[in-house]
């Protein structure tokens, strides 16, 4: 039995289709996902994410315990401020990418994916556990509803209130709406301008009516997971599971530059430092497009000119902004260059791509 | 939505009898449901002999890819171009203007053995 959101009657009011995720009963799409892309590129969609895991950690050594448990340098992030991290084992592999609030100088907000968020809980209760800092999975009853596309700003300005131009991409500042208190970030997974709302699980409707309120007009949709996989597609977002695993460090996925090694001792540290100075032939996360309907999918091998196995599809799908198949895939460094010529074995068939610079879509300035 | 007139197959595809030896082929409206956005259709060409249960063509959503499989053993004697130029006809009409496959059949007594709309309403509950 899945766990419902908080936001489940709402959801079955709208008509969603429901999908089991990590556990979690989610809208998958209220109609047409295609047309929740198109209002999210285009004026705005209204996201459930409750089922991602949200940990707190509080106490005078909450940012010592961070340094020591992610790969990041998370006391080096103000208060106010978030920070994209990873959570590795002491192997170096991937077991989570996260994002990580300061809410204040002793407190932080970990978010994970919720198939993760049970681990992550797990792992930084036991890396914190010498640490003067106290961890609280709130996961359970935290809500997190997004907001995101052009017309977001608007929307949560006027349910909010609060100033958004002294919210930069990537903060977080405390704010009501509807009268609840919530957590007001200005993050997303779609390329587009957004904002994500933790509250209270409880007090989530009424947070969510309020925003559909001040969306009529304004193009606002629900928007389900289903969009939301297509959506972090054109922005080249990876997607743990598809684009991060366990078995990769986060070099692998070329995503070193999350890793900070100007700090003191921290889990997986001698691994990644081996893996850092490995003479190892780096894989690239590259961009393929091509031409057609018929999308590369997870796990299509990817092809060079004489037809040997270079690499692995990790996602892939038809791009609804942009017409055409789009996929991102692991190739050798030495075939990553934008203009490369590939192709990737379509159930039998050679499809012909070409290696582009990521991201596919990028927001008009 | 089953329609009674109507056989299906485990795949979620239906089977209309437009003669006796003449059906018509397509995907259900739960099929539809599942699969999403419909944005590519493969099809068989008129004149390919297709065997009961045997991949035919393909029918793809923005998540997902699944195979088509004849319903039944005959000839392909036409196809339905309109779907496979507008594949949200799936979506919108899949009993009617989202038909994909017609089939000319060997044997017409099998279509008795398809399953009828109460033997396949229960492979349609989530």
């Amino acid at each position: 039995m899945s766990t419902p959101s908080p936001l489940h009657a709402v959801h079955e009011a709208l008509g969603a289709s429901f999908t089991d995720f990590a556990g979690w009963a989610m809208p998958l799409r209220y109609g047409s996902e295609l047309a929740e892309h198109k209002a999210v590129r285009t004026a705005a969609g209204l996201f459930d994410l409750s089922h991602m895991g949200e940990i707190e950690l509080t106490g005078p050594e909450a940012a010592a315990a961070l340094d020591y448990a992610l790969v990041g340098k998370l006391s080096a992030v103000k208060p106010g401020r978030a920070r994209y991290t990873m959570i590795c084992a002491e192997s170096g592999g991937v077991l989570d990418d996260l994002v990580v609030y300061r809410l204040a100088e002793d407190r932080y907000l970990v978010v994970a994916n919720a198939s993760n968020a049970a681990l992550v809980a797990a792992e930084l209760v036991s890396r914190a556990a010498a640490f003067d800092v106290e961890v609280v999975d709130r996961s359970a009853q935290t809500a997190l509803i997004a907001v995101q596309g052009p017309n977001s700003a608007a929307i949560v300005r006027e349910v909010t209130g609060a100033d958004l131009d002294a919210l930069p991409y990537y903060a977080g500042v405390a704010a009501t709406a509807a009268g609840h208190d919530v957590l007001l970030a200005r993050t997303g997974y779609t390329g587009e301008d957004g904002f994500e709302l933790y509250v209270d699980g409880a007090l989530a409707p009424d947070v969510w009516r309020a925003l559909s309120a001040a969306g009529e007009g304004r193009g606002l949709v629900p928007a389900g997971l289903a969009c939301r996989d297509t959506l972090r597609l054109e922005a080249g977002m990876p997607l743990y599971g598809n684009e991060l695993t366990a078995e990769l460090t986060p070099f692998d996925a070329a995503l070193g530059r999350v890793v900070k090694f100007d700090k003191g001792d921290f889990v997986g540290r001698a691994a990644l430092e081996r893996r850092r100075d490995a003479d190892v032939e780096d894989k690239v996360l590259v961009g393929l497009v091509t031409t057609g309907k018929r999308a590369p999918r997870p796990g299509y091998a990817v092809l060079d000119a004489a037809g040997n196995r270079v690499g692995t599809v990790t996602s892939g799908a038809l791009s609804p902004t942009l017409g055409h198949p789009v996929a991102l895939a692991y190739v050798p460094a030495a075939t990553s260059g934008p203009g490369t010529a590939l192709s990737v074995d379509v159930r039998g068939t050679a499809l012909p791509v070409e290696v582009v610079e990521l991201p596919f879509y990028q927001r008009p300035a | 939505m089953i329609p009674e007139e109507l056989r299906y197959t485990e795949e979620h595809e239906w089977v209309a009898t437009k003669t006796e030896v003449l059906v018509r082929v397509g995907i259900t409206e739960y099929a539809q449901q599942q699969l999403g956005d419909v944005v590519f259709v493969q099809l068989p060409e008129v004149g390919d002999r297709v065997e009961q249960g045997s991949p035919i063509g393909e029918v793809e959503s923005t998540k997902s890819v699944s195979e088509l499989y004849a319903p039944l053993t005959g000839e392909v004697t036409a196809v339905n171009d309109e779907a496979v130029e507008a594949p949200d006809l799936l979506n919108s009409d899949p009993y009617g203007e989202g038909w994909l496959v017609e089939i000319t059949i060997d044997d017409p007594d099998a279509v008795e053995a398809l399953l009828d709309a109460e033997g396949y309403q229960p492979l349609t509950r989530d």
